[in-house]
């Protein structure tokens, strides 16, 4: 853990932040995969 | 009032340097929100056959446009991203990534808003100058500025950084590729077929998402350091602790070197992934089914944007040259692999084959911005990276021009269809080794080509 990537106690928005970055662009990519992973099934099935 | 004056402007770089405790794994959301649009140009080809029937709705009618008129729409545009960077990489290193990243969302979703205009009014042109050539350039200025920016956040770990952002950009057609239809599916009726309205919302959308992305990157202050990170001393083997301006970078015999790697490893990939469906199911005819050949394409997107992140990581432990060197090599043996697995009907070594061809494919755009900042070291890495990028635009159209002209050549000579890619496979594989020869004779820059101490504090 650096200090940079320390989430101090005056940078407790830092962890919400990290939380809601993250999950703003994981939460299209994931759906994009999981459909992706759907299609694919169609290879073997 | 004179540092009301002075004060930055909202979309300066002075404005989005970070301040003290800010966590650098902030930005790679930001370089996503971008890349994670961009990516969709993988995609575009969703709307090629509903754009042959928009005048017949069910089938093509007189007037309307045919598939090989809609092809250059995603050839400009790659055309258009290779120009852009390379025109505007400079420009971009030095008013930083906010100013940069809303110009690209403005471009792409600009791009997006006068190609429905063209589907509206029925004129390709418009299509042309607004998915083509705007959008383009939207991608051009989209691709490189967040990947700089990772660069300097992440020294210790360039290549898993750029990984991260360029891994969104194959990421983006998974998700562009269901929106679209469901949107085109939405929007459609027995007398439209809803592009237009899809190319509105879209437009709109990734405008407004790539923002974000502008709205919430951040640059390092001047000097820092990742704690506990201690930059090298001195330079080693090909990795540089020198900076080699954009203007000399491209007068190097590495930059070219490094061109012909990115162009050849590229062309390889491009000419596949473009065919993928026809080949798997011309190769194993009766078997691969259209349903299972899409399924297939799908798999190859995933494998080209887990790769991404997996290869461009692993070349910080094992180096950019030698992650090279496995591309070309493995790549090789798998391209020479494939018309035996065809021959004996393997279904599932064909698959792994391409699985991990297309791996090292996505790979191979994920590693190259961390081997040019290995090479020419990080101040204009942002600016070498897009006249790089000019490979990328070459091999868009060489790789499918090789691959369909090879096809048809073989067909017309008499070659069943089936075996009709054989020949492709070992000519990709030549490729690939003219590749490796290019990798094996990078050198560490000459130091008469490195910036000195009075040049890089003017």
């Amino acid at each position: 853990m650096t200090p940079s990537d320390a989430t101090r106690p005056e940078e407790t928005a830092v962890g919400a932040k990290l939380v809601v970055f993250w999950l703003l662009v994981g939460v299209p990519l994931l759906w994009g995969v999981a459909n992706t992973i759907r299609d694919a099934t169609k290879l073997f099935g | 009032m004179t540092s009301e004056t002075a004060a930055p402007g909202l979309l300066d770089r002075e404005r989005i340097v970070a301040g003290p405790g800010f966590s650098r794994w902030l930005v790679p959301p930001a370089a996503l929100c971008v890349h994670l649009c961009i990516g969709q140009a993988y995609a575009f080809s969703v709307f090629n056959l509903p754009m042959t029937k928009l005048i017949g709705i069910t089938k093509s009618a007189p007037g309307d446009w045919r598939l090989t008129e809609l092809g250059w729409i995603f050839s400009l545009a790659i055309l258009f991203l290779g120009l852009s960077s390379a025109a505007t990489g400079s420009w971009l290193d030095r008013v930083g990534p906010r100013k940069a990243m809303l110009l690209a969302a403005t471009c792409f979703g600009g791009g997006f808003l006068i190609s429905a205009l063209g589907v509206s009014v029925h004129n390709l042109w418009l299509i042309y100058l607004g998915y083509g050539v705007l959008g383009g350039c939207g991608l051009g200025i989209g691709y490189i500025s967040p990947v700089k920016t990772l660069i300097t956040w992440f020294p210790d770990r360039p290549g898993m950084a750029t990984g991260m952002a360029i891994m969104g950009f194959g990421g983006g057609a998974m998700i562009a590729s269901p929106l679209s239809v469901r949107l085109m599916a939405a929007f459609s009726s027995p007398t439209h077929v809803g592009v237009a309205e899809t190319f509105l919302v879209l437009g709109l959308g990734y405008f407004c998402f790539m923002s974000i992305g502008a709205w919430i990157v951040r640059v390092p202050a001047e000097g820092w350091r990742p704690a506990g990170y201690v930059a090298p001393a001195q330079s080693r083997g090909l990795v540089t602790i020198e900076n080699v301006h954009v203007d000399t970078a491209i007068r190097t015999p590495q930059f070219w070197l490094l061109w012909w790697v990115l162009c050849l490893n590229v062309t390889a990939g491009i000419g596949v992934l473009g065919q993928a469906s026809a080949m798997a199911q011309e190769m194993f005819p009766g078997r691969i089914t259209p349903a299972a050949a899409a399924g297939f394409v799908g798999l190859l997107s995933l494998f080209n944007m887990l790769g991404r992140f997996f290869w461009a990581s692993t070349s910080d432990l094992i180096g950019r040259k030698a992650t090279y060197c496995v591309f070309f090599v493995l790549g090789m043996a798998l391209y020479a692999l494939v018309p035996t697995a065809a021959k004996i009907g393997s279904i599932a070594t064909f698959v792994l084959c391409y699985l991990v061809i297309i791996s090292m494919y996505g790979g191979g755009f994920a590693t190259i911005p961390a081997y040019l900042r290995d090479v020419f070291g990080v101040r204009y890495v942002g600016a070498i990276h897009g006249r790089l990028l000019t490979a990328w635009s070459a091999a868009g159209v060489l790789g499918p021009v090789l691959v369909n002209y090879i096809r048809q050549y073989q067909i017309e000579h008499g070659v069943p269809k089936a075996d009709a890619y054989n020949v492709t496979m070992y000519i990709m594989a030549g490729l690939l080794l003219l590749g490796l020869v290019c990798n094996l004779l990078m050198r560490a820059v000459h130091e008469r080509y490195v910036l000195d101490a009075r040049a890089m504090r003017a």
